[in-house]
């Protein structure tokens, strides 16, 4: 198991993420810098949240073009595991890796709180079976009101792509969707922080159970040695 | 040459920052509004000529990053050379 955390000029989750995996799963995680045009070995390619590139132009827009998104353009059309969290869902989206887009809040306010999430039923790992019904995360953006159109938002329903919804939407994000996955099942985004929930101190330890939801996509024996 | 490439939200896309700015100005006095908008104005100084495929790069660049074509239009003035 080899987890690969991105890092963007401006990204300030990195570290966060990188705790997830190394220290609250106890897996080999390694950083990746955006020069990189090579992923090396990776089971699972995290695209850390923060501010890339200062957010210029649109949040995600230039962190999109970076040599590093070539080579997880490459790996994710090869089936391997995609994880954007906050920005990195931003950059997702951006990258055409992830339907729909993040615009600003609807309030115009950043918003930093902790959320109550209702978990959508997105396939066999992601689903309120192995999550529970609800969880709480916690959020720290001023450009995570999701849209996407009629016909985008018919085939999220229709292909059971939306990972999760926020009971208070405090964002504005159509249906209040919090996180969606792609279409074929292994590209996970989320403005919500698991990276932010599983230490003691934290809001909540659902980040863990999130973590290994997207990682048993691939490796169940894994994920049943690190519960 | 220099060119304008004017971004915009789409009509059909919610556009928070149009919907304060807009009740910023009513609140100034502004009588009639009936919509405002946000968007954004890139300008661009290229050296060389307005040929058919330089506008059909100037689309793609517009369509890859300038803008994002699910929230935004674009459109673009090229102001002589």
């Amino acid at each position: 198991m080899n987890i690969a955390v991105l890092q963007f000029p401006g990204s300030n989750c990195d570290q966060d993420a990188f705790q997830l995996f190394a220290s609250g799963l106890g897996l080999p995680t390694r950083f990746v810098w955006h020069k990189e045009t090579g992923l090396g070995e990776a089971d699972l390619v995290v695209v850390p949240g923060g501010f890339a590139y200062g957010d210029y132009l649109r949040c995600g827009a230039i962190a999109r073009f970076s040599p590093v998104m070539g080579a997880v353009r490459e790996y994710a059309e090869k089936g391997g595991l995609v994880l954007g969290i906050c920005n990195g869902f931003q950059i997702l989206c951006e990258a055409g890796m992830l339907p729909g887009a993040l615009i600003r809040n609807s309030s115009l306010e950043y918003r930093c709180l902790t959320c109550d999430l209702v978990v959508e039923d997105a396939g066999a790992a992601f689903n309120p079976r192995t999550l529970g019904k609800r969880i709480r995360l916690p959020i720290g953006h001023g450009e995570g009101n999701y849209r996407i159109d009629e016909a985008g938002k018919a085939r999220l329903e229709a292909n059971h792509q939306i990972l999760l919804r926020y009971l208070d939407n405090p964002n504005g994000s159509l249906d209040g969707i919090a996180g969606v996955r792609n279409e074929a099942g292994n590209v996970f985004g989320m403005m919500p922080h698991p990276d932010r929930a599983f230490e003691r101190f934290h809001p909540s330890t659902d980040g863990l159970a999130v973590a290994r939801a997207v990682l048993s996509v691939r490796f169940p024996e894994v994920i049943r040695k690190t519960a | 040459m220099k060119i304008k490439v004017f971004v915009t939200p789409k009509r059909n896309v919610l556009d928070p920052q149009g919907v304060a700015v807009g009740h910023a100005l009513e609140s100034l006095g502004l009588a009639g509004l009936k919509g405002a908008r946000v968007g954004k104005v890139i300008e661009l100084e290229v050296e060389g000529a307005d040929t058919p495929l330089f506008r059909s790069q100037l689309d793609k660049l517009c369509r890859d990053l300038l803008s994002n074509p699910v929230i935004e239009d674009y459109h673009y003035e090229i102001l002589g050379s």
